[in-house]
């Protein structure tokens, strides 16, 4: 009735445990520097949050943002960090894919196979 | 007020919402919507959209700590993600579709609940040594470390477990928030699974379901660089912090102050909503 595989479980929670601080770690330190570069060139300007206007469509889906980091515009570089965050709990889930495959539990492996095609369909889909 | 000058104050509001959030156990992120709105007059779109990704960033930074002790499960997690990242995407198309006013209101209520729900004790429900065949099958019975030792519990009630847990991804996809609060209901008061087990899970789950969400608010353009860079970043640090004195904090007390302030930001979303300021 309780699978006997509780250790594995606990290894790879471990690992999961790992990847997700690893994502959070690199996504907060690219936040950072895009936020320093656009403080120093934009600080004084004055924000406008009140009305909703909607980002511009270079910042909406990744291949903007790529062009927009590389162009080492500040906001295209945080935008960057918040894609490397949005993907860290689908790089969780792609992995528990993986470890249920190598416990052959193959029912878990077509469940977290779903979440990750929802996740994706959300993410690289256009907008619903 | 500048960038700089607002940077800088979204950051201590945020610092104070992660930090109380994770020192009282109730989240940081259903007080972020409201004080970005409230506060900082953000259009209630970019404020659910930075909202978002913070709650990603605190749910994956702490589940470091969480995983460690052992108690959380997950194929339960996992199974319950199918519902949740569904309701995710279903809050998504209504957040589209519905007015500001409408998830103003929808808020003020949620945060109204939890402000109540955060002020009462738990009871955990009894327990029920008889295995459930679905959850059985669905290999979701556990063990976990109590201070006797392993303790084995069993699953119950899937079906009412699932369709609550759609509800709090909708609820999230919707709001920009955790919903730890619905899922915790879900799994302790429907399946009656052990609190710590569940408080963890789902505490894990929270990360998967936002970024549900917060891919399809990235392409409506609802997610602004500039603001969500503040959000984050305080909100994290906040957390961290929280989480570090936890153990050395006496919570009773601040729980009571901060259910009243999640409830006060609850009745000003409502004026807010009504009095057509959101």
């Amino acid at each position: 009735m309780f699978r006997k595989s509780d250790w594995t479980d606990q290894k790879i929670e471990v690992v999961i445990a790992n990847l997700l601080r690893a994502g959070v770690t690199l996504s907060a330190m690219v936040v950072l520097v895009g936020g320093l570069i656009f403080l120093i060139r934009h600080g004084l300007s004055i924000p406008h949050y009140r009305a909703f206007a909607g980002e511009p469509s270079d910042l909406r889906e990744w291949k903007g943002v790529v062009r927009a980091a590389l162009a080492l515009r500040g906001r295209g570089i945080i935008q960057l960090g918040l894609l490397f965050l949005i993907a860290t709990p689908v790089a969780r889930v792609a992995f528990s894919a993986f470890a249920f495959a190598l416990e052959r539990d193959w029912l878990y492996v077509g469940v977290a196979s779903f979440v990750l095609a929802v996740l994706l369909y959300s993410l690289l889909g256009t907008a619903l | 007020m500048n960038n700089l000058e607002f940077t800088l104050l979204v950051v201590l509001g945020s610092f104070m919402a992660g930090f109380l959030g994770a020192l009282t156990g109730l989240g940081g992120g259903v007080v972020l919507v409201p004080l970005l709105t409230l506060v900082f007059h953000v259009d209630i779109r970019y404020a659910v959209g930075a909202s978002l990704v913070s709650v990603i960033a605190t749910s994956s930074g702490a589940a470091v700590a969480y995983l460690r002790d052992g108690f959380s499960n997950i194929r339960i997690g996992m199974f319950l993600e199918v519902a949740t990242t569904l309701g995710a995407l279903f809050g998504t198309f209504l957040a589209a579709r519905v007015s500001t006013a409408a998830i103003g209101v929808v808020f003020g209520l949620v945060l109204l609940y939890s402000g109540y729900v955060s002020t009462r004790t738990p009871v955990e429900s009894p327990e029920d040594n008889h295995p459930d065949p679905l959850a059985t099958r669905l290999g979701m019975n556990g063990v976990y470390p109590s201070l006797a030792g392993p303790k084995a519990y069993f699953v119950h009630r899937v079906p009412a477990g699932f369709s609550l847990m759609f509800g709090a991804g909708a609820l999230s996809g919707l709001l920009g928030i955790g919903s730890g609060a619905v899922k915790v209901l879900a799994m302790d008061q429907a399946m009656g699974i052990p609190f710590k087990v569940s408080t963890t899970t789902s505490n894990f789950m929270i990360g998967v379901t936002a970024a549900a969400s917060a891919g399809v608010y990235l392409s409506r353009g609802y997610i602004d660089p500039a603001l969500a860079m503040p959000v984050m970043l305080g909100v994290l640090a906040g957390s961290l912090t929280g989480a570090r004195m936890l153990a050395r904090t006496k919570t009773q007390q601040l729980r009571w102050v901060f259910a009243a302030v999640i409830a006060a930001l609850g009745a000003e979303m409502l004026y807010g909503a009504f009095s057509g300021r959101i």
